[in-house]
């Protein structure tokens, strides 16, 4: 990278190795998927405005909406706006405890990691198995 | 054990009372964006909730479970709050990843716009369903 002394001489200033060279450790993947699944919350909101606004426009307004969450697309935006919702969920209740001071130690961290990943997991799955339960009744 | 420090700092005094630095504020943004998420644990979980309440149901459903004034007044404070937390959240993504200064701003401003917008549609659908 190129810098510039005081005195206004370029230089090449040491660069930091990029992104590639570290092995992926689970403490960078979560982290990283955090912003992912923010982003990705961020997105699906569009679907939630478009629900709301759809219901309040009317019957046939609703039914569109209700068709397109209903179809192949539609299910799989869905689903994984759930997965990245819940995990977004999860993880951000590790970040609070962070920011309160517990489970700095790396054991713990690796701990809440794995906590993390399981609850999603079972949270996703539960509330789909749950939602497909009750349209079958 | 809590120990009194004393900083000497090249600062204004008043600079010093408010608590701002270089980056001309404080943590505000930090704070709102943790106290936001701590009230969309609760809220989120009732969501969640609410969907599989409502799941398969028809609009006449909907609309009647939006204008029960307790679900309505939840769904706004779900959407204030989740489109208040989106928009910092997104700041913050594009100030670490933007490197050109006018991208950034740009894209900050956007991502607040469609916050806004988006939070004020739901917000007014939400109005209309409770209100009719």
């Amino acid at each position: 990278m190129v810098g510039y002394t005081t005195d206004g001489k370029t230089v090449r200033r040491p660069l930091s190795p990029h992104l590639q060279i570290y092995t992926p450790q689970m403490t960078s993947i979560l982290s990283i998927m955090n912003r992912v699944t923010g982003i990705a919350v961020s997105v699906g909101t569009l679907l939630l405005v478009w629900w709301l606004v759809a219901a309040a426009s009317g019957p046939s307004a609703f039914n569109t909406v209700q068709g397109f969450v209903g179809s192949p697309i539609g299910l799989f935006v869905l689903f994984g706006w759930t997965v990245s919702l819940f995990f977004h969920f999860f993880n951000g209740i590790r970040h609070l405890g962070w920011d309160a001071g517990f489970g700095f130690d790396l054991p713990q961290t690796y701990a809440t990691g794995w906590a993390v990943l399981i609850a999603t997991a079972v949270s996703s799955v539960l509330v789909w198995a749950v939602g497909l339960w009750l349209l079958g009744h | 054990m809590r120990e009194s420090i004393s900083i000497n700092v090249r600062r204004s005094q008043l600079g010093r009372a408010r608590g701002v630095g270089a980056g001309h504020s404080g943590v505000e943004h930090w704070r709102i964006e943790r106290i936001t998420s701590i009230a969309l644990v609760p809220l989120t979980l009732w969501f969640i909730y609410a969907m599989l309440h409502l799941i398969g149901a028809p609009q006449v459903v909907v609309a009647a479970w939006a204008s029960n004034p307790i679900n309505a007044v939840l769904l706004l404070v779900l959407i204030v709050i989740t489109f208040h937390h989106m928009h910092l959240g997104l700041q913050v993504v594009f100030e670490d990843y933007v490197a050109n200064k006018w991208q950034m701003t740009l894209m900050i401003l956007g991502a607040k716009s469609v916050s806004l917008v988006l939070g004020l549609m739901a917000s007014v659908a939400v109005l209309k369903l409770a209100l009719s």
